[in-house]
Order: structure tokens, then C-alpha cells, then sequence
């Protein structure tokens, strides 16, 4: 892998990261709010940004959950063959 | 049912191993206000909430303790990755590696093992609230107490994120609480138990 495709990657791989902050808070603040409709759209607007930045990720490095597996290269289960998130994987 | 996301929920990339600092943030894997216990108690309180945004607030939150303890899992790996014999023994790490070697295993700073009786189940909505308010609150003393004594930023950037963490629940929890009070008889919350006694037809 080049440098210029690691640096992509990594930031692809942030990206997803506070995206997905967005959606655990106003989560859990929805629990407790459940009528607030302005939550329900911010937060359903974040869903979408993090399935198609998921789905990316999964056909350009290989999938970050079983369920964008299918977009993948069939030739390597890469799910089991890159680094783990304890390694500094990503 | 739940699954897998491959990725930390903050990042941790650690470049200087320490084993006296992984000894003291390990309280926050398997110590009595870590976060093992922290999901246990939320995913285990659920069962028998009788009110739905209670038990969501329950379910979501015990799921981001479960990234929560990988996080501390990973400090804690990453910290003691590496580490050269002379380190394990001046360190005091010699203890838990007879055991362990550097393998993750859950207890208390001071040795103790993690068990059940960390968190509390107790059955009835009030006192299981108030449980978990004081939980995030004895989490985030913790944290502020690991600040005190590591100064490694690599370290510290998580741990600010996991602290931070327990103060937003701490107010999700109280706004249950709330919800919970709104349905009882605001002259005596304590009359009645909803998550065990009958309505009165």
C-alpha cells in the first residue's frame, strides 16, 4: 500500500470514528427525549453519512462489521487477516 | 443480540510501554468503578425496567461500557506490549505476571479480582438509578485520580474521552430517573415498587 492510500485510509477510518460519536450521543440522549424531532432527523442524517462511509470503507480496505461484508473482494476474509483495533489497527 | 464493530470507539496508540501506570488504569477494566462492571450492571438492571425509554437508556449505554472496556483493555495492552524482564521486575509488575504473563485479566489496582459484587441489580427502578448515577460518578473520580497520576498524553487523550463519557451518562441516568419519579406517586416514591408490585384494580 502507498503512503497517499494509508493516509486515505486513516482518514476515512477518523471520519467514521466521529460520525459515529454523533449517532452514540444523540442515541442515548434520544432514550431519554423521545418526542424531540429535530433529534430523530440529526440523528437519522448521521446514520445515513456512516452507512455509506461503512460501505466505503469495507470495498476500498475491507469491513469494520460483518453486515458490509458482501461489498468486499472475495479473495481474502480480510475481517480476519488485518489488524485488530488493540494493535493500532485500522 | 449484539455485533461487532472493528474499530475503538477513541483511539489509543500508545508508543511508551509503562507496567507501573497499566497496573493503576487496569482498576478501570476489572476494579470495583470499572467499566466490566459498569455494563454488567446496566445490561443486567434491564430485565425487569418496566418502562421502555428506562430499559433503552439501560441497553445503550451498558453497549458503549462494552467499548468502553475494550478502550481500557487496549491501554492497558499497549502499556505492558514490549516489556523487558528487567522492566516486569523493578516495575512491581512481577505479581500479576506470575499469574498472567500480559495477558488481560479483570481486577482491582490492589490485586483484588473482579466479581458480581461490584455493581448492584436490585430490582426496583429507584434504587438501580441512583446505583448507576453514583457508578459514573465513582468512575469519573477514577479517571480524575489516573489523570493525577499519569502524564504521558498518549495515555491521557482516552482517558479524558472515557471520563467525559461518565458525565454525559451521569445525566442521561438522572433524566431516567426523572422519567421514572413522573410515573410514581410524587407524595411517596417509595410506595410502591413498579418493578414488582401489581397495580391495585
Amino acid at each position: 500500500m502507498t503512503n497517499s492510500n494509508n493516509s486515505e485510509q486513516r482518514r476515512l477510518f477518523h471520519d467514521i470514528g466521529v460520525i459515529d460519536f454523533v449517532i452514540v450521543e444523540m442515541n442515548e440522549y434520544l432514550d431519554t427525549h423521545p418526542t424531540d424531532k429535530e433529534a430523530i432527523e440529526y440523528l437519522s442524517h448521521y446514520v445515513r453519512m456512516k452507512n455509506q462511509a461503512m460501505r466505503e470503507y469495507a470495498v476500498k480496505y475491507g469491513p469494520l462489521r460483518i453486515s458490509d461484508a458482501d461489498g468486499c473482494n472475495q479473495d481474502e476474509w480480510k475481517w480476519a487477516t488485518q489488524p485488530w483495533p488493540w494493535e493500532g489497527g485500522c | 443480540m449484539w455485533s461487532y464493530e472493528k474499530r475503538l470507539q477513541f483511539p489509543v496508540n500508545i508508543k511508551e510501554p509503562n507496567a507501573k501506570i497499566a497496573q493503576v488504569i487496569m482498576s478501570q477494566y476489572g476494579g470495583p468503578d470499572g467499566e466490566l462492571g459498569a455494563s454488567m450492571r446496566y445490561i443486567s438492571q434491564r430485565y425487569s425496567m418496566p418502562y421502555n425509554e428506562v430499559a433503552a437508556i439501560l441497553t445503550d449505554i451498558g453497549t458503549e461500557e462494552l467499548a468502553h472496556l475494550e478502550m481500557v483493555s487496549t491501554i492497558v495492552h499497549q502499556l505492558t506490549k514490549n516489556l523487558s524482564m528487567e522492566e516486569i521486575e523493578e516495575s512491581g509488575f512481577a505479581n500479576y505476571y506470575v499469574d498472567h504473563t500480559v495477558g488481560i485479566w479483570p481486577m482491582a489496582a490492589g490485586g483484588i479480582p473482579f466479581n458480581s459484587c461490584e455493581f448492584q441489580s436490585k430490582g426496583d427502578a429507584i434504587t438501580d438509578l441512583f446505583e448507576d448515577m453514583a457508578a459514573e460518578q465513582k468512575a469519573r473520580t477514577t479517571y480524575d485520580n489516573i489523570l493525577r497520576l499519569v502524564h504521558d498524553s498518549d495515555v491521557c487523550e482516552p482517558i479524558r474521552f472515557l471520563r467525559a463519557r461518565e458525565i454525559v451518562h451521569f445525566q442521561r441516568f438522572g433524566e431516567a430517573l426523572r422519567i421514572v419519579q413522573d410515573k410514581l406517586d410524587s407524595k411517596n416514591f417509595y410506595a410502591f415498587n413498579p418493578e414488582f408490585d401489581r397495580c391495585k384494580s
